[in-house]
């Protein structure tokens, strides 16, 4: 089993579809002879032609609204935001168009297809390159959100997000593109080959979109984590005693409610963990949900470790993303609870 | 200091209180323009653009280059495509009566606008696509979309193919060539363009047609779509409906400085066309020399349909409140029905008396299939859908979260 990188796990994930399924295509900003400024479509132009992997225009609404009249049309474009700061101007074709035609229609025309953009800080990209606009997503009736963690899962959802009916969001955490980061000042990231998930099957194979993961079976408290915090939240459990279950929710939507209410109801007690900004962010979704039917097995009051309620700072982006101390100092406070 | 500085405020040459003024608006004798070659280049297109192509002259008459691209055309043809202007204001009337009488919460009339629908849908072939806006339901009409299923979105009943999901006018119906209308405007004008790029590269044959108002022509979405088929060169016909107003917003606030919109094409390298939108004949010749360009694969084109807005926005607007009483009346190009009424009698094809004929016909038709609509609920008399069907269609499957708010609704 080959090793690879999320960034060649999702190209092979293109590959692979752009070789089984005729009616998909591949477009966006420098994605066609360059292969993305993250290289996540090198090669795949020269393979299959500029008819199916192919540049645009800077226009981020048309790279969508385009999208969306080719998937009415019986097509499935995969396409890409540059980074997730960049999506706003397509808002409008996202949310009001893409995520609406099947139901507006009554399954008239149906819009299956998939929005890839990097999401997340750690790159040294300041406000502009390090946004987490999931919650933004979540609230959309008619999307899917998906952000996955690893390599394996990389591959496997983005087939499945090609293949799905319905319009997704798929955010790429870009610190994780070259490797798992742990999340220390001083560390750097490490490599997916040393990583188990860094092993990829070829060919096709899919992950079901709504299904989270357990990255680490544990007994004490629930950590609920997705993208790079995944394993920010590992090397936080690592650096304290506790025997914490992290789940990676992987889908944020639809979300995994059985998998979380098991855990929480076994743990009683839930930490949640994202990069995002705290106020309305997704955390506040799932601690809601939580709160509703697992509250009598809780032990101790839900906390969250999010990114500040400030636009992203340059210069100091490792105080503002959760590490793993902050996650400890979490971890810590909701286990000293009765 | 500079006080030379000043912004433009743009108004229109008229309001309430004064007499209707078009006198700025300049109409060419019909007959004045050649037909262009269908690989009409955007630089040789610019006296397209700033004119106005025409065929019916004042007498009645079918005149010049362009009127003898459609002489095939024969009175059947122009009989059915009077009859498709009779049966969609007959629809408008019925349904703005309706309305008042609180059997529908909103409509919009396309009254005045009818020739253009009507004319380019003709010339569409099954599989081609527009993406309307919410004043093309002439596009429907003359599609023979069954009035059974307009009104029923109308009234939101069971007839309804969209279930009660939509505003009355925001029609779907894949099958006929109209795509889902979006309540966001120019959203649909680069989706067309994506459709028929779509078309280009799965080589079906078929061609996408984008509409949008002059009002919208502001929205982003407008300079995406030109911007993606300048670039990409794909079937597409970009219609632009210029009716003067934009709610109460008079056009120029859109047009800003520039001379026609139209003209606006020729800076992203695409020909155009500008066309009275209210000569029937001028319609279809336009409509079948742009279909048959794009179908050919001479890319993009943009026509303006000049016409005028004779009803209010809505039934929540109040046109009065912004624009003289009978502005309508003082509009030069006249109403498109009776132009092509008149051709018609001139040329022995119609009479008077079959035209008061057909009207009754008409009226007894939509009338019935009405009674027979309103039978299944009306705003009035409502029979509601089950709230449960709201929750279908929102995904391919029904996703666990939404099982969960269906039962606890307690469907």
């Amino acid at each position: 089993m080959p090793t690879m990188t999320m960034i060649e796990a999702l190209r092979d994930a293109m590959d692979v579809m752009l070789g089984k399924d005729p009616n998909v295509i591949i477009f966006g900003e420098d994605v066609g002879y360059f292969g993305g400024v993250f290289r996540c479509t090198s090669g795949l132009q020269a393979k299959y032609g500029e008819e199916r992997v192919f540049d645009t225009p800077i226009n981020e609404s048309a790279i969508v609204g385009l999208a969306v009249g080719m998937a009415a049309q019986g097509m499935k474009p995969c396409v890409e935001i540059q980074f997730a700061d960049y999506v706003y101007p397509a808002y409008d074709q996202i949310t009001q168009e893409a995520a609406r035609i099947r139901h507006r229609s009554n399954e008239q025309f149906t819009c299956p297809l998939v929005i890839r953009m990097p999401t997340g800080g750690g790159i040294f990209g300041g406000q502009t390159h390090s946004q987490s606009p999931e919650a933004l997503f979540t609230h959309v009736a008619g999307l899917k959100v998906v952000i996955p963690s690893t390599p394996y899962d990389a591959k496997g959802l983005l087939i499945s997000a090609i293949e799905d009916p319905d319009p997704i969001v798929f955010l790429e955490p870009k610190r994780l593109y070259n490797g798992p980061f742990y999340g220390n000042h001083s560390g750097s990231s490490v490599g997916w080959s040393s990583h188990p998930a860094g092993n990829v099957p070829e060919g096709h194979y899919s992950i079901e979109i709504g299904k989270a993961v357990v990255r680490r079976p544990g007994t004490d408290i629930t950590i609920l984590a997705y993208g790079t915090m995944v394993f920010v939240a590992e090397a936080a459990v690592r650096a304290t005693e506790i025997d914490a279950e992290i789940i990676d929710l992987r889908s944020l939507l639809p979300l995994d409610l059985e998998a979380i209410e098991a855990s929480v109801r076994k743990t009683g007690r839930c930490l949640v963990v994202h990069e995002a900004t705290r106020t309305s962010g997704f955390g506040a979704e799932v601690i809601a949900e939580i709160q509703q039917t697992c509250f009598w097995h809780l032990k101790a009051p839900i906390l969250r470790v999010t990114g500040w309620d400030t636009p992203y700072p340059l210069a100091q982006e490792w105080d503002y993303f959760p590490s793993p101390e902050r996650i400890a100092r979490a971890i810590t406070k909701t286990m000293e609870e009765a | 200091m500079n006080t030379a500085v000043r912004l433009n405020y743009s108004h229109p040459p008229a309001r309430p209180d004064d007499l209707p003024d078009f006198s700025r608006i300049a109409i060419p004798e019909a007959g004045k323009y050649d037909v262009p070659p269908l690989d009409l280049k955007a630089d040789a297109s610019r006296h397209y653009a700033e004119g106005l192509i025409r065929i019916m002259d004042s007498e009645s008459r079918a005149v010049g280059p362009w009127a003898e691209r459609i002489e095939d055309v024969n009175p059947d043809q122009l009989r059915l495509g009077l009859r498709d202007m009779l049966r969609m204001r007959t629809v408008d009337k019925r349904l703005l009566n309706a309305q008042r009488q609180g059997k529908t919460s909103f409509y919009m009339q396309g009254i005045g606008e009818e020739a253009i629908g009507c004319g380019f849908q003709r010339q569409l072939q099954r599989g081609d696509m527009n993406f309307p806006t919410y004043r093309q339901q002439s596009l429907l009409v003359a599609a023979d979309y069954p009035l059974e299923n307009l009104m029923g979105q109308i009234y939101c009943n069971h007839a309804d193919p969209i279930q009660g999901r939509q505003l009355p006018n925001m029609h779907s119906a894949r099958d006929f060539g109209y795509f889902t209308i979006s309540g966001n405007l120019g959203t649909q004008f680069v989706q067309s363009v994506g459709w028929a790029m779509a078309c280009a590269l799965r080589k079906c044959g078929k061609i996408a047609a984008g509409w949008i108002g002059d009002g919208a022509t502001a929205t982003n979405d407008f300079h995406s779509g030109m911007l993606s088929a300048s670039v990409y060169q794909p079937p597409v016909i970009l219609n632009v409906v210029n009716n003067q107003w934009a709610i109460s917003t008079y056009t120029a606030v859109a047009s800003g400085a520039g001379k026609t919109y139209a003209t606006r094409a020729l800076g992203y390298g695409i020909p155009a066309l500008r066309v009275d939108g209210n000569d029937y004949l001028a319609v279809l010749a336009v409509s079948r020399w742009a279909i048959e360009r794009a179908r050919s694969g001479f890319g993009p084109v943009l026509i303006e349909w000049f016409t005028y807005r004779v009803a209010a926005h809505s039934t929540s607007d109040d046109p009065s409140a912004y624009r003289p009483k009978d502005e309508a009346k003082a509009w030069p190009l006249g109403d498109p029905i009776e132009r092509l009424k008149s051709y018609l009698i001139r040329h022995g094809d119609w009479s008077e008396e079959r035209h008061v004929q057909a009207e009754a016909e008409i009226l007894e038709e939509v009338i019935q299939i009405q009674k027979a609509v309103e039978a299944q609920g009306t705003f009035v008399n409502p029979k509601p859908f089950s709230p449960s069907a709201f929750f279908r269609g929102v995904y391919a499957d029904l996703p666990e979260h939404l099982r969960r708010q269906r039962q606890e609704m307690g469907y």
